[in-house]
């Protein structure tokens, strides 16, 4: 059913974007370890796990502090070789970026899960569904309003309203923590109608249904600042970007033929530029990766961009090197999951794959 | 590539340019900010405004978190400036004591005529004695009254005495006002409530001439100043923040940095973008290859996380951060759309006949391709500006700027950590953010006015 030529594309994107991922790895990997710091975060957890399996060891109960000393830094040096962590850097970044693409990333130092582990994958992991709840969520939402809006404006060109979005199109240079800062300026400090940030109020309702609804009106000011931030300028470059396209001749000639407004929309306007709004779409989910670490301090959000705020206020290295390695892997998907759907979508890539 | 453009040069698209009402908004604001910066520059050199930034002891007789004097005509009451009422030696009466001591008493008056309370009291000291003095101080109400506020004996020559958070001083006024009014206020007598107010059961201010009387005894050579302040709720233009500093000096500063990272960085990566995208579609083959392969690493890169963990890591200033900035943002996919004009152009035939006249690759790619792909690239350089300038004020909202420049985005994130927002204090983080959008919205008009005349299919819609 799917064409073998697809599955070959497929195939092969994702093994350039796997191989980029690994080099996008590698070099974050090289630039956090320009002054050691990485090394310095595996030794530490290293001395950490041996200290504690020899401390809670009932063999080694009677020893004196020198003696236990001894085999701490015994069992250290042999660790340090069974990790060729002794080796040189280039081979030791080898190690380290293994461990970065299987997210191994070790331990924290100050921040655990709200389970109490330690691990800062775990730390990461649990963390994801926040953020892609808030903000992947409301990036779609926006990009489809404004895909929306921008055919509907397009239609009404020249009116009133087409000339006061084109007017408001600057305000969207303004990013979404900004507006986010106002908005909680208005709804919390001044009406007091809505919560300052967070999840769920506290303490947190045990009935699951009020229990989302508390997580709702915490997602109502974070959504809006995005969308608001978002609006004027996607409907007006949307609204221009189908204009463009609803002068070609197969437009006219589709509305000549006498095919109803939205056919015309559809079938002839939105069609051939599917592709390049899919592009768009990309880029919107991306920059949201991004656009979250800001907003979800300023809302106060547990997600994965308050946890990278709050690791560089400790600072917490492994967690922070964690969090790049973790949204590189996110970046990587979300390009492979556009490229599929771009695939989908652009005859070209049809035809040669059929 | 409009023939308009072509034709005017400098001058025509400035006069084209002009023709659009949003970019000369832009433009005027755009010549504000930086008259703004060179007043700035001029006035307050920049090691001396970063010393001001920095220094605490200097700021001591301002107000903590005052508001902008403005705030009058939104409010529509008289908010209190602070008053520093000096208890010198010209006003004093001095009695010889048998043992070679004075007995001095010293008082000094001040009109207050404010619809509030101040915010805070704190005598100052500045002495030089050769045994510690004690000193007793008297408050006299208009309507003559006089309360004794404290007895304090000077730890050290420049002492201070905060009268505010005196506990013991705060429970004799709220009895004293009791007894006058025969019962409990309706509100929480504070010191300053508690020596400003009018007896009665809602809290008013007395207004009147008020008076602060110090009596101590000093030996013959010793000397003693003593300064009341009585802090306001508004200062300057701009008001204060936690450490009692200006915000204008920040938001002064902020100008030029802004401005400056903005800039910079927009032109860097604009023009860093240009060359790789041109060399790139020039020398198909290998260098395309290796240059194609980095923009797809590029993308996937997280930029911020990536800068956010180099600023955590190496405490770097605001220089590395741009160079950090330009050095992550150059290989963009807007690489691959240069790339793709420069193989079109290069088939063109006044290349081939600089081909043939001999000329070298470099002169062919600055002279011939580059002016040609220059025009549609400028209006997203000035669009891409305000990304920038809010990119620097995010790292400093996050607390990660450079660490002695005192920025917009600082000035956020000051306010957030104090609890502005939760506080009320909306002058604190609406004055940076309106600098902040000023130069957005300056930069975003002028990026798309220049859109429209260099994209000729934009201009008829």
């Amino acid at each position: 059913m799917i064409p073998k030529g697809f599955l070959k594309f497929v195939g092969k994107r994702t093994i350039l974007l796997l191989i980029s991922l690994v080099a996008a790895i590698y070099i974050s990997i090289l630039l956090a370890n320009l002054g050691g710091i990485i090394d310095e975060m595996v030794k530490a957890d290293l001395i950490m796990s041996i200290t504690m399996n020899v401390k809670n060891n009932p063999a080694y109960q009677g020893l004196t502090a020198s003696e236990r000393q001894k085999i701490i830094d015994s069992l250290y040096q042999s660790a340090l070789e069974a990790k060729g962590l002794n080796t040189p850097f280039l081979v030791r970044s080898l190690y380290y970026l293994r461990d970065a693409l299987t997210l191994d990333l070790g331990t924290a130092l100050y921040l655990t899960s709200d389970s109490g582990s330690k691990q800062v994958r775990l730390i990461i992991l649990e963390r994801l569904p926040q953020t892609v709840m808030l903000f992947t969520t409301v990036t779609i939402i926006n990009f489809f309003t404004n895909l929306l809006g921008g055919l509907i404006i397009a239609r009404k060109y020249g009116s009133k309203i087409d000339k006061a979005i084109a007017a408001l199109a600057p305000t969207s240079t303004i990013p979404g923590w900004v507006y986010g800062i106002f908005l909680l300026l208005v709804f919390y400090t001044w009406l007091h109608v809505l919560p300052a940030g967070g999840l769920v109020d506290y303490p947190p309702p045990k009935d699951p249904i009020l229990y989302s609804l508390s997580v709702l009106r915490h997602m109502i000011l974070p959504m809006l600042s995005w969308t608001i931030a978002g609006l004027f300028l996607g409907i007006y470059s949307n609204r221009t970007f189908f204009l463009i396209f609803s002068t070609e001749d197969y437009v006219e000639v589709a509305k000549a033929k006498g095919l109803p407004p939205r056919r015309v929309d559809m079938g002839y306007v939105m069609r051939p530029t599917l592709p390049s709004i899919v592009t768009g779409l990309s880029f919107a989910i991306i920059g949201s990766w991004s656009g979250a670490i800001i907003t979800e301090t300023v809302f106060d959000w547990p997600g994965l961009g308050k946890l990278l705020s709050m690791a560089l206020s400790y600072p917490d290295p492994p967690v922070i090197v964690g969090e790049v390695a973790i949204y590189a892997w996110l970046l990587t998907l979300t390009v492979l999951t556009l490229d599929i759907v771009y695939a989908f979508l652009d005859p070209r890539v049809k035809v040669w794959g059929g | 590539m409009s023939s308009s453009t072509r034709r005017g040069g400098f001058k025509g698209v400035l006069q084209e340019v002009l023709s659009y009402k949003s970019a000369i908004i832009g433009l005027a604001l755009l010549v504000f900010l930086m008259v703004l910066s060179i007043y700035t520059m001029v006035t307050m050199p920049l090691p001396e405004a970063i010393k001001a930034w920095r220094a605490s002891e200097a700021w001591s007789r301002n107000p903590r978190n005052a508001q902008p004097e403005w705030v009058e005509l939104f409010s529509g009451k008289k908010l209190p400036r602070t008053l520093i009422v000096s208890l010198g030696e010209a006003d004093e009466a001095r009695v010889p004591l048998e043992d070679g001591k004075m007995a001095v008493s010293r008082v000094a008056y001040f009109n207050y005529e404010y619809d509030e309370f101040p915010s805070e009291l704190i005598v100052f000291f500045n002495s030089s004695y050769s045994e510690s003095p004690t000193v007793q101080i008297y408050w006299i109400r208009p309507d003559g009254e006089e309360i004794f506020l404290k007895k304090h004996s000077l730890r050290r020559p420049d002492d201070k005495l905060y009268l505010s958070n005196d506990l013991g001083l705060e429970l004799r006024l709220e009895g004293l006002f009791e007894s006058k009014i025969g019962g409990k206020p309706n509100f929480m007598v504070t010191i300053e409530k508690g020596l400003f107010a009018v007896y009665s059961q809602d809290p008013r201010v007395l207004k009147g001439k008020y008076g602060v009387r110090l009596e101590t005894v000093l030996n013959a050579s010793d000397t003693l100043n003593a300064e009341v302040v009585v802090y306001g709720c508004v200062y300057g233009i701009a008001g204060t923040d936690h450490l009692r500093r200006p915000l204008i000096i920040g938001l002064l500063w902020g100008t030029p940095i802004a401005l400056a990272f903005g800039l910079t960085a927009s032109v860097l990566t604009t023009a860093l973008s240009l060359i790789i995208g041109t060399v790139s579609g020039w020398y198909v083959g290998k260098v395309d290859l290796v240059i194609q392969r980095v923009v797809e690493i590029n993308a996937i890169l997280p930029f911020l996380p990536i800068l956010i963990m180099l600023t955590t890591f190496y405490r770097i200033d605001l220089f590395i951060i741009l160079l950090c900035v330009v050095l992550l943002s150059i290989f963009s996919l807007g690489i691959k759309q240069t790339r793709i004009l420069v193989m079109q152009i290069k088939s063109y035939p006044y290349i081939e006949a600089a081909q043939a006249y001999g000329a070298s690759n470099m002169r062919m790619i600055m002279l011939y391709v580059i002016p040609k792909i220059l025009p549609p690239v400028v209006p997203s350089m000035i669009s891409s500006v305000p990304g920038f300038v809010f990119l620097e004020a995010a790292l400093s909202f996050l607390g990660l700027g450079d660490p002695f420049l005192p920025t917009w985005g600082k000035i956020i994130n000051d306010a957030y950590t104090n609890g502005a927002v939760y506080k009320g204090m909306y002058y604190w983080v609406l004055e940076p953010a309106f600098m902040l959008i000023l130069t957005a919205v300056s930069f975003a008009l002028i990026g798309m006015a220049l859109e429209r005349i260099v994209n000729p299919k934009l201009k008829e819609l």
